[in-house]
């Protein structure tokens, strides 16, 4: 077009362009969970490329892994994920104890289970309240953290940390359950019932909530199982798939006999599993699907996790029973120096932000030969680059803010 | 023991590629030759029944015993090995793959040994291989853009090799 005359002033209005400008987001920036670098190129608001930078918080777990033995490297998987340290624990637990071919007794399978949905419940009360901060609300947030706060105190009495518990180890937990502390869990569990229904008029229906969250960042099916997402972020795009349903029959023997449901909606019909669990005799109703939610998106993502922490207070409240009625032995944690076979395990659990694996080597010695962590917010966040592009830059948080990663667990 | 139709078909179809397969593991393993890895993959990925559609997780194992001792005792030669970790949504099979590649390509201490990419089949593999590069010092021919992830662009070596050993010092930071 060099070459042509401009004789249509129009010509010259098509050809104005702004400025392209990289713009750097992070590493301190507060929506981006922890030390996240985003740089984007955007024109004007529209952004047309991300590119995540990681690293800033390695802390080279796996060549510590390599120097340790299994029951020192528990406390190093409570840095990972931090927010719910508990089934950090219980992954790697469960695969030393795939290596070793050990059995939990049963009284040590209902104690986890316990333990591990309770730090679901606190992992998705962060994950919302945080997730209201970023989109620049922050009552939710210390609605949050106020039940959260709860689920703490419980654990602090368990085993004596309020953050890196290191309580489930492979063979088992460090102690039992304090007297008296499974009725504490029950009144927590009964008044944190009746708040269920008050976080979710703090933001689920919100209606600058869903303007905000509502057919922003849709991701097919297709496209989150190609990038390997895993955990909400799966199953909000509509995958029926949770490792407590569908996983190793190591881990899934936890989950035996108990009764409650993958959230996950129907792709056909775009509906979630009914409500089905009751306090005081009234059945609770989620709220409805806003009009402008397509499967996929950033509310739906939000909402499976809502919705799972009901599920989890269904799995504890039965959790709880079958723990009183079984006795016997809650496990004995294996040996600090345990002779670690010359196998290899691979082992998944569904860890609240996705599918945690731990992968171990063994060489006869008790120091394992190779120590590998998959992590699930590290696949999750790989999605961004792809889902970012062509949106608002308002909307990078929102996109960020429901993939609810944690930096400690991508960056290990 | 549900792989061993899998294993029959994929020796039907790569015959030589297909290197070895261990189904007395704990987790069963295929180890396959590094030339016919992306065909398999894409194989394993399509076809009928399996549909492994899903990458767990990429790592790289480095066999080499630093300890003079113990290393008269190992009873491998000092190799790598790229482990694979697949699953199955649709199917919920589970699979490992294996390649044995030598630790410095052609010997020469410092050239990195190569794979090729299955970054093609799996998005999710980016990622994965570029961890693997940056921590352990493969280099996944016909990926899109294969570098550092972890560490620093201008980081020196890869920590996750056994005989690595720390800088001495990085940009004035006291290494050991």
């Amino acid at each position: 077009m060099a070459t042509s005359k401009i004789d249509d002033p129009r010509v010259i209005e098509f050809d104005v362009r702004t400025d392209e400008m990289l713009i750097n987001m992070g590493p301190q920036h507060p929506s981006t969970h922890g030390v996240l670098r985003l740089v984007l190129r955007t024109d004007g608001e529209v952004v047309s490329d991300v590119e995540p930078h990681l690293g800033y918080l390695h802390r080279c777990a796996e060549k510590i892994g390599e120097n340790l033995t299994a029951r020192q490297w528990v406390p190093y998987t409570d840095r990972m994920d931090y927010l719910a340290a508990m089934n950090m624990n219980l992954g790697w637990s469960l695969v030393i104890e795939k290596l070793l071919e050990y059995d939990l007794p049963e009284r040590g399978r209902h104690l986890r289970v316990i333990i591990s949905e309770m730090g679901r419940i606190a992992s998705h009360l962060v994950a919302m309240g945080t997730y209201g901060l970023d989109l620049g609300s922050f009552t939710p947030f210390l609605y949050g953290f106020r039940e959260r706060e709860k689920i703490l105190n419980l654990f602090e009495e368990a085993c004596g940390a309020r953050l890196t518990y290191s309580y489930l180890t492979p063979g088992g937990a460090t102690a039992d359950l304090p007297v008296g502390w499974t009725d504490k869990c029950r009144q927590f569990l009964n008044q944190f019932k009746e708040v269920i229904p008050e976080l979710h008029t703090l933001l689920t229906t919100n209606s600058i909530f869903v303007s905000r969250t509502a057919g922003i960042g849709v991701m097919s099916a297709k496209m989150a199982v190609d990038y390997g997402c895993t955990g909400p972020v799966l199953r909000g795009s509509g995958v029926y798939h949770d490792l407590r349903f569908h996983g190793e029959e190591r881990y899934t023997e936890m989950y035996e006999g108990y009764v409650f449901d993958v959230i996950c909606a129907d792709p056909e019909t775009g509906e979630y599993p009914e409500s089905n669990y009751e306090f005081h005799g009234d059945s609770l109703d989620y709220p409805e699907i806003p009009r402008q939610a397509i499967l996929g998106d950033c509310w739906h993502r939000f909402y499976v996790r809502m919705l799972e922490v009901v599920q989890s207070v269904r799995l504890i409240e039965q959790a709880i029973e079958k723990y009183e009625a079984t006795s016997g032995d809650w496990g004995t944690p294996i040996k600090l120096v345990q002779k670690l076979p010359a196998k290899e395990a691979y082992m998944e659990t569904e860890a609240p932000r996705g599918q945690m694996g731990f992968y171990v080597v063994g060489n006869g010695d008790s120091i394992p030969w190779r120590v590998r962590a998959r992590s699930s917010s590290f696949c999750n966040l790989s999605v961004t680059a792809p889902l970012c592009q062509g949106i608002l830059l308002a909307d990078i948080p929102a996109i960020v803010g429901s993939l609810d990663v944690v930096m400690g667990e991508i960056d290990r | 023991m549900s792989e061993i139709p899998l294993v029959s078909e994929l020796r039907a179809k790569f015959g030589e590629g297909i290197i070895d397969v261990n189904l007395e593991a704990i987790d069963e393993w295929v180890e396959v030759n590094p030339s016919v890895l992306v065909e398999v993959c894409q194989f394993l990925k399509e076809a009928e029944g399996f549909r492994f559609d899903m990458c767990n997780s990429i790592t790289v194992v480095d066999y080499l015993e630093t300890d003079p001792k113990k290393a008269a005792k190992v009873d491998w030669e000092p190799h790598l090995e790229v482990v694979y970790h697949l699953s199955s949504i649709a199917t919920k099979l589970t699979l490992v793959l294996k390649v044995k590649i030598p630790r410095w390509k052609n010997g020469v201490e410092g050239e990195l040994p190569t794979v090729p990419s299955v970054a093609g089949v799996w998005a999710t593999a980016d990622w994965h291989e570029r961890e693997a590069y940056d921590l352990s010092g493969v280099n996944f021919l016909g990926h899109p853009h294969l570098k550092r992830i972890l560490c620093p662009d201008d980081w020196e070596g890869h920590p996750l090799r056994k005989d690595y050993e720390m800088p001495l010092e990085y940009h004035g930071i006291r290494g050991r």
